[in-house]
């Protein structure tokens, strides 16, 4: 049926191409005007773009700001392994987001293989140091960088790496998550924050850094456990610590169903509430869930379709994520230009969602919930996998043939042996077999890692049962 | 009378009309058997393999074997003109030589043939099947079609599963390409180029002089009721008939055709002007008295087999370092871990397929067709290296395991050396134990929880034990129940180690569990 459609699709695209070349030729004198017309449309204004202003400095921050953690990459005829990243691509699409009012740069020493702020860098030194704010992070996830000596070499690497020599936003990245030390020992929440950041003295040095004027604001991005991110907010109340800006995850899914989808996780209702509260601008990280927000089955993409025809289905994850006004920005990793320019035709300016949206887009996060995927966002903290999986490409091939309809689980339809197949030929296709969830042993490593809590190694379990009995019928 | 020749003239094209059309017909039926990797032409054609007469010796067909004799008897050769593919080969390879009066009559060579055929029964009774499978017809093609036509089958497919991708179809999908063992290769690249060019310079030498199923057929053909026969009344000696016979069986200085070589092909009939050659029953000249070589069944007595097969080549280079893959610990996001190719373990004895009873049975019916090989959807079946049983298959584990719900090779092997097994009797087929190697196992080398193995033992013949008896908390090591234990190499393929610290030694004589 999908083939069907494609198949229609393309031949009358075919035929819209001859019969509107044809209509061209015809009226010659018009012709230009016609194409201006839509190149115009899609393309989008460079000074409209809405901005927000951060209450501690001023900054006037674009609500787009751009996530350097899905960078692109050259894709060469299938190599195994990992793909070199696209320089000139990263120079082009930020050359063009910044001359849309696109000012704000998100990265981290651990994003894209640790190649993100030295490809950041590269990029962000063609323009003018006022023209933009970078925000990056004292990351965490291997104990080896814990000490306060390698703590501050991340600190000096990152401004070597960004050519710059001070930092507009740091935030300590990613608390809230549990960890493994040195010796293999499971860590809990708060003997990972204090093992990172206390014990060390290194959140008091980075508070330094902020009064030397190498830091201009100081904040956290948070997954995970709830305890850590109240007691931060905490020790702000109390005049301990001051965050200027703390980084949440928040899109019309987990608004109201982050903990339902996983228990270990927190409504962002609640979270931007305690934000707003207070005062500290929002940060918003995931507002897209790694692009499951923007594919989503064809019934669902047909009611926001019917509602605003001429808008992608992101644009409502962006309007819904930079609607509230304590949002300071709004972060997507665009990988392509598309992502781009979709983002800014969102943006430029916000139109905010109103009241029946809203409860509209809270409606559609049920419909969401309800298909049962894999919460993955392909954010790729898990990997590298010690023992060569692929897992989010495992998840996204499980997840891809959820939103395609075509999972193979009800044996009495007519349609069951098909589906089998596209969903066994399609995993082969996306993941190599050494790279299957079969493979994994289930040493835990990557779910300490998962910002998301997914049970990762249960996932899989589940994925390659699944698979095994999938290949055990179908053969005949 | 013109009419009448006219008439017997289009009679005798007509015959090698069809003839050519069978041939055609079943060889390309019999090369796809070899292509098609998705096991569907079995189903339909799979007998086409069966009818060869080899394998249906080997496989006691008695049935086939008797039909293939009578129709020799009655027919002369045509079986090797119409259903042995090695020999229709060599026909399409003649032709490429465009040209008229090609051949020429030469004796038979019997001083070559019948010792060829003598060491072949031998070799078969002595259980070597390194020389059965050298000089099994049906095998030889078997072997080039799969090694020298089958990739560039799977390489199109391949094609189609890359266009079918780009148009999110699933209909075609990529399959693995890989050398399954270079000597095979080598000897089947070798085979071709010799056999072609036998038939390129002599027509059916090769079917004349080494073939011992041609020396078998020939020897029978002597006395077939049909065959082609010279009328001395009309022939003139042109020696046109000669020039084009690609058996060079016409002797043309005493008018006779030696029918042992002849594989009845037809060609000569229109040739002849004077319409002195035809094809008849011919009663009176089939009981002279020639020389019968009297073959030497050599009843050798049934040699053990080479169990420890020494490796032709140096192919299991053992590395017994650790597992480890990848970097100990994550520093950054993404990328991907290296994935070696998995080492294959050195196996005191090799592992044949469920069905093939023993390493012996195996031994002394498998041609090394490579139709089994070439069918294995779990790339775990390759033509072995060891001398004596060089080419016949065996089975590792490196590229997949034996999923238990697959009987494949069982079904497709026409000898008999593996017998038809049901998915349910595979079930309970041992075909060798799994053997654990304590210090390639990650869960003590690496100090991680595992347990890959245990997890996918379809006999449920793994339990994770703790590796210290006095503490029930120590890290828990696989134990493996080899009374429940089918060989199937699950637990040896999806091991993180390598080589596996985990993997499967055959058994001579397969049990039944």
């Amino acid at each position: 049926m999908k083939d069907i459609n494609r198949r229609t699709f393309l031949k009358s695209l075919g035929t819209g191409v001859v019969a509107s070349s044809a209509l061209l030729s015809a009226c010659k004198g018009k012709e230009e005007q016609v194409q201006n017309t839509t190149a115009k449309l899609q393309e989008p204004p460079t000074d409209k773009m809405t901005m927000r202003v951060n209450p501690n400095t001023g900054d006037k921050v674009s609500i787009l700001g751009y996530g350097m953690m899905r960078l692109p990459v050259i894709e060469d005829a299938k190599n195994e392994g990992d793909p070199p990243f696209d320089q000139e691509m990263i120079n082009k699409q930020v050359d063009y987001a910044i001359a849309h009012g696109v000012n704000y740069f998100d990265t981290s020493p651990a994003y894209c293989r640790g190649e993100s702020e030295s490809c950041t860098g590269i990029a962000l030194a063609r323009h003018k140091r006022e023209e933009f704010f970078v925000a990056t992070k004292l990351s965490n996830f291997s104990p080896d960088t814990w000490s306060r000596e390698a703590s501050q070499e991340m600190f000096n690497n990152s401004l070597k790496y960004l050519q710059i020599d001070y930092l507009d936003y740091l935030l300590l990245h990613a608390i809230g998550g549990t960890s493994r030390d040195k010796e293999g020992n499971d860590l809990d929440s708060l003997a990972t924050f204090n093992a990172r950041y206390m014990d060390n003295g290194i959140l008091d040095w980075l508070v330094e850094q902020k009064q030397a004027g190498k830091i201009r604001n100081l904040g956290f991005s948070y997954h995970g456990d709830i305890k850590i991110f109240d007691m931060l907010l905490q020790w702000h109340d109390e005049g301990r610590y001051h965050w200027d800006f703390v980084q949440i995850e928040l899109n019309y899914l987990d608004w109201n169903y982050a903990d339902e989808i996983n228990p270990s996780n927190t409504d962002a209702v609640y979270l931007y509430g305690e934000l707003e509260k207070r005062g500290i601008p929002a940060v918003i990280m995931e507002p897209l869930l790694g692009g499951r927000l923007a594919n989503v089955p064809d019934f669902i993409l047909s009611k926001m379709k019917s509602r605003r025809p001429e808008d992608s289905v992101a644009s409502w994850a962006f309007r819904f994520a930079g609607t509230p006004k304590g949002v300071l920005c709004v972060l997507s990793g665009m990988t392509y230009m598309e992502h781009l320019r979709d983002n800014i035709r969102t943006y430029a300016p916000l139109e905010p969602i109103s009241e029946e949206e809203d409860a509209f887009l809270l409606d559609l996060a049920n419909d969401i919930y309800n298909l049962h995927e894999i919460p993955c966002t392909e954010c790729k903290y898990c990997m590298p996998c010690p023992y060569g999986l692929n897992i989010p490409e495992i998840f996204k091939h499980y997840n891809k043939m959820i939103k395609e309809g075509n999972m193979p689980n009800n044996p009495e339809r007519e349609d069951y042996a098909k589906k089998r197949k596209a969903f066994l030929v399609g995993y082969d296709r996306s993941v190599p077999r050494l790279r299957q969830a079969n493979r994994c042993i289930g040493c835990g490593e990557c779910e300490t890692h998962c910002p998301q809590s997914i049970k990762i190694r249960q996932e899989l379990n589940k994925i390659d049962e699944f698979v095994d009995r999938l290949r055990t019928e179908s053969f005949v | 009378m013109t009419i009448c020749k006219n008439h017997e003239l289009n009679h005798k094209t007509m015959l090698r009309k069809i003839r050519i059309a069978l041939a055609t017909l079943s060889l390309l039926l019999i090369t796809l058997l070899f292509l098609d990797f998705t096991g569907v032409l079995h189903h339909w054609f799979g007998w086409l393999a069966k009818v060869q007469f080899l394998p249906a010796v080997l496989a006691l067909n008695v049935v086939i074997i008797i039909t293939l004799i009578l129709i020799t008897l009655l027919f002369g050769r045509i079986y090797c003109s119409v259903i042995c593919p090695l020999g229709i080969m060599q026909d399409v390879v003649a032709r490429l030589r465009r040209k008229k009066n090609k051949y020429s009559y030469s004796p038979a060579k019997n001083w070559l043939r019948y010792p060829i055929l003598a060491v072949f029964i031998v070799a078969i009774v002595a259980g070597v099947g390194s020389l059965v499978a050298l000089l099994a017809p049906y095998s030889s093609f078997g072997r080039i079609v799969s090694n020298l036509f089958q990739p560039i089958y799977l390489w199109g497919n391949n094609m189609l599963a890359g266009i079918a991708e780009h148009y999110e179809s699933y209909t075609f999908y990529e399959v693995d390409i890989w050398m399954r063992s270079l000597p095979t290769f080598i000897i089947a690249a070798v085979s071709f180029l010799i056999i072609s060019a036998l038939a390129l310079k002599g027509g059916r030498t090769y079917c004349n002089t080494i073939c011992p199923v041609g020396t078998v057929l020939g020897f029978i053909s002597r006395f077939s009721i049909f065959g082609i026969s010279i009328n001395k009344d009309k022939c003139r000696k042109c020696g046109k008939c000669a020039k084009n016979c690609k058996a060079s069986c016409i002797d043309i200085k005493t008018m006779t055709i030696d029918k042992s070589r002849c594989v009845t092909c037809g060609n000569c009939l229109n040739q002849c002007v004077f319409d002195a050659l035809h094809y008849v029953p011919n009663l009176k000249a089939s009981f002279n008295t020639q020389e019968e070589s009297t073959t030497s069944a050599a009843s050798a007595s049934a040699n053990e087999v080479d169990g420890n097969r020494r490796a032709f080549l140096a192919s299991t280079a053992m590395l017994t370092t650790t597992a480890a893959l990848a970097q100990a610990e994550k520093k950054v996001d993404g990328g991907l871990a290296a994935v070696e190719d998995k080492i294959i373990p050195e196996r005191n004895t090799p592992i044949t397929p469920p069905g093939s009873l023993s390493a012996r049975n195996f031994a002394q019916h498998c041609t090394g067709c490579q139709l089994c090989v070439s069918q294995c959807p779990n790339k775990v079946l390759r033509p072995s290296t060891g001398l004596m049983n060089l080419m016949q298959p065996e089975m590792s584990y490196e590229r997949g395991y034996c999923r238990i719900e697959c009987n494949r090779c069982s079904q497709v092997c026409p000898t008999g050396a593996i017998r038809p097994i049901t998915p349910e009797e595979k079930t309970s087929i041992q075909v060798g134990h799994a053997v654990w190697v304590k210090k390639n196992c990650v869960v003590l080398a690496d100090g991680v929880t595992c347990g890959n193995c245990a997890r996918h033992c379809p006999a449920g013949a793994i339990q994770m034990v703790p590796s210290n008896p006095n503490d029930e908390y120590s890290p828990l090591i696989p134990a493996v129940n080899e009374a429940y234990c089918i060989g199937c190499g699950a637990c040896e393929n999806l091991c993180p180690a390598n080589p596996s610290a985990i993997y499967v030694e055959g058994h001579e004589v397969h049990k039944e569990i």
